[in-house]
């Protein structure tokens, strides 16, 4: 085992993996990465599989010394790293000699980098998935996000890595779009007419108040044809609910697993990991597409992230 | 059986249009069935009071055949017989710093605030459903005399054991989250600990019962 001294946290770093969905019948939320898809090709990087646990490091990013030292590679959003003081260079694996120190600083663009580890972050599994839930204290290390002193454990790599990058065109396809594709949501019809043109023709901005529970959104207020009672039901991953303030939710990894208020619509998954890089103050727009373009988006976002060897340069 | 899409990878299927034991045992029949002969593309069902959220592996299949795949499934789950509810009986100390709620959920009724208590221990409640934090259980019905709607601005945090009221729900909270049910005690027992099986201390079909207990008797509860 070797291990990582967190000399800073930077403002909110979680051990996250890909989640651990199928528990919603204990009142669990899958949690996992706010961007799957920059965890999964860090992870393939370092030569792990593509659910290792790493650290998710939000909007700063923090100091880690390398007692032992390792491999390890950065993905997601650009926050200007440096490993013993000079640059290092994103979505490519580097070795780490012992007593190396890894500085990651503020974000340039995007809200969340990863931090992926040859080996993988060890710590106790919880339902099968190494996720800190931090709603609940449960999973990742301690149940908590880091704090200046923490001692992390991972394994030595059992391969040579190869030093290879992602391809440009696959991060090409992983830029940031600030429309957000959505389908119908369960209650669109409850909506006035004006309301979802305005949801659809309206520029919406993410308050500071946002978090892996969700992203609160601040544009015009969407209001229901008639005031209307709801029971409360299950709530999937990107919905979009609108509370009686009129203003909407998007309701993120870390989301109560039901509730209560209306859904206008639903980001699709293929766009999921944007609302993982989303930050305050940034704004955005939505459009409808329907659930067959979807899918295929889907599909082919799971096809490319499968594709091995296809995605190195 | 109606089915809504909820989102471009899961499914609501609609069991029921109101809030009751009659909903309820329609919703849990159909989520024990798919527990007890698992589909391999579902990848989570979240029950509620009328529905069951669905997550599906759209590389698998699309919605349409999700909907013909449940529809196979819907006599079936019509005659699955649930085992008699499991009784649940969950000490409470109410009142004073435990409650801070109890005196405003007795001014808005008109009655005292003893009354709020005795109507709170005088049923059993059944668990709809398990949701917004683990071990969280939806509990119904209160005796409508003590139904209250919940704080207009919810608490930015509630200790671990509260116990609250929200319209004609009960529930414990399991973690020290923000909320905004009222509060009227709290009990000292854990209602989710990740290293006991089962992990949570109420199930969906429970019959959850309180006891009142004394603060004494609060205080020297063995650690959980």
């Amino acid at each position: 085992m070797s291990s990582l001294l967190v000399e800073n946290p930077g403002m909110l770093t979680t051990v996250q993996d890909l989640g651990r969905p199928g528990f919603g019948a204990l009142g669990v939320s899958p949690s996992g990465a706010a961007d799957p898809v920059a965890l999964q090709l860090g992870n393939l990087l370092v030569g792990n599989a593509p659910n290792t646990a790493a650290l998710e490091m939000t909007l700063v990013g923090g100091r880690y010394f390398f007692s032992e030292g390792g491999v390890i590679a950065l993905a997601g959003a650009d926050f200007g790293a440096t490993l013993n003081g000079q640059p290092l260079e994103m979505w490519i694996p580097h070795a780490v000699r012992p007593g190396g120190t890894l500085e990651i600083g503020l974000t340039r663009a995007g809200a969340r980098c990863y931090l992926c580890i040859a080996g993988g972050i060890q710590v106790e599994q919880f339902l099968g998935s190494a996720s800190t839930h931090l709603l609940s204290g449960l999973g990742g290390f301690a149940g908590r996000a880091l704090r200046k002193g923490d001692v992390l454990q991972f394994a030595a790599p059992e391969h040579m890595i190869r030093r290879r990058r992602i391809s440009t065109w696959v991060l090409q396809s992983l830029q940031p779009r600030k429309c957000l594709r959505v389908t119908r949501g369960p209650q669109v019809e409850w909506f006035s007419e004006s309301a979802t043109r305005d949801f659809f023709a309206g520029t919406f901005r993410v308050s500071e108040d946002s978090d892996r529970l969700g992203l609160r959104l601040e544009g015009p207020s969407l209001a229901l044809e008639s005031p209307r009672e709801m029971i409360s039901e299950g709530v999937s991953l990107g919905a979009v609910q609108v509370t009686p303030s009129g203003q909407p939710i998007i309701l993120f990894v870390e989301q109560q697993t039901a509730g209560g208020y209306p859904k206008i619509a639903n980001v699709i998954g293929a766009d999921l990991f944007r609302v993982g890089q989303l930050r305050p103050r940034e704004e955005i727009t939505f459009a409808q597409i329907s659930l067959g373009e979807a899918r295929a988006l889907w599909i082919e976002q799971q096809r490319l992230l499968n594709s091995g060897e296809e995605l190195f340069a | 059986m109606e089915f809504r899409a909820a989102s471009d990878q899961a499914i609501l299927v609609y069991l029921g249009e109101e809030i009751g034991l009659e909903s309820h045992q329609r919703v849990f029949q159909l989520l024990r069935l798919l527990q007890e002969e698992p589909l391999a593309w579902v990848r989570n069902l979240q029950p509620a009071y009328c529905s069951l959220l669905v997550t599906f592996d759209p590389c698998a299949l699309d919605h349409h055949e999700v909907e013909d795949t449940l529809r196979r499934y819907e006599a079936r789950a019509e005659k699955m017989t649930l085992p008699p509810p499991r009784v649940v009986e969950i000490p409470v100390c109410y009142g004073d710093e435990f409650g801070p709620d109890v005196e405003e959920v007795a001014a808005a009724h008109n009655i005292s605030p003893s009354r709020v208590i005795e109507l709170h221990l005088s049923r059993s409640y059944r668990a709809y459903f398990l949701g917004f934090a683990p071990g969280f259980a939806y509990l119904g019905d209160l005796a409508p005399e003590i139904a209250t709607p919940r704080l207009t601005t919810p608490r930015k945090k509630v200790a671990a054991g509260s116990v609250g009221i929200a319209g004609t729900q009960t529930a414990v909270y399991p973690f020290s989250t923000p909320g905004g049910w009222r509060l009227i005690g709290r009990t000292p027992l854990a209602m989710f600990r990740k290293d006991s099986e089962p992990m949570g201390l109420i199930a969906v079909g429970d019959e959850v019962r309180f006891r009142a207990i004394t603060r004494e008797e609060f205080d020297k509860w063995p650690p959980q």
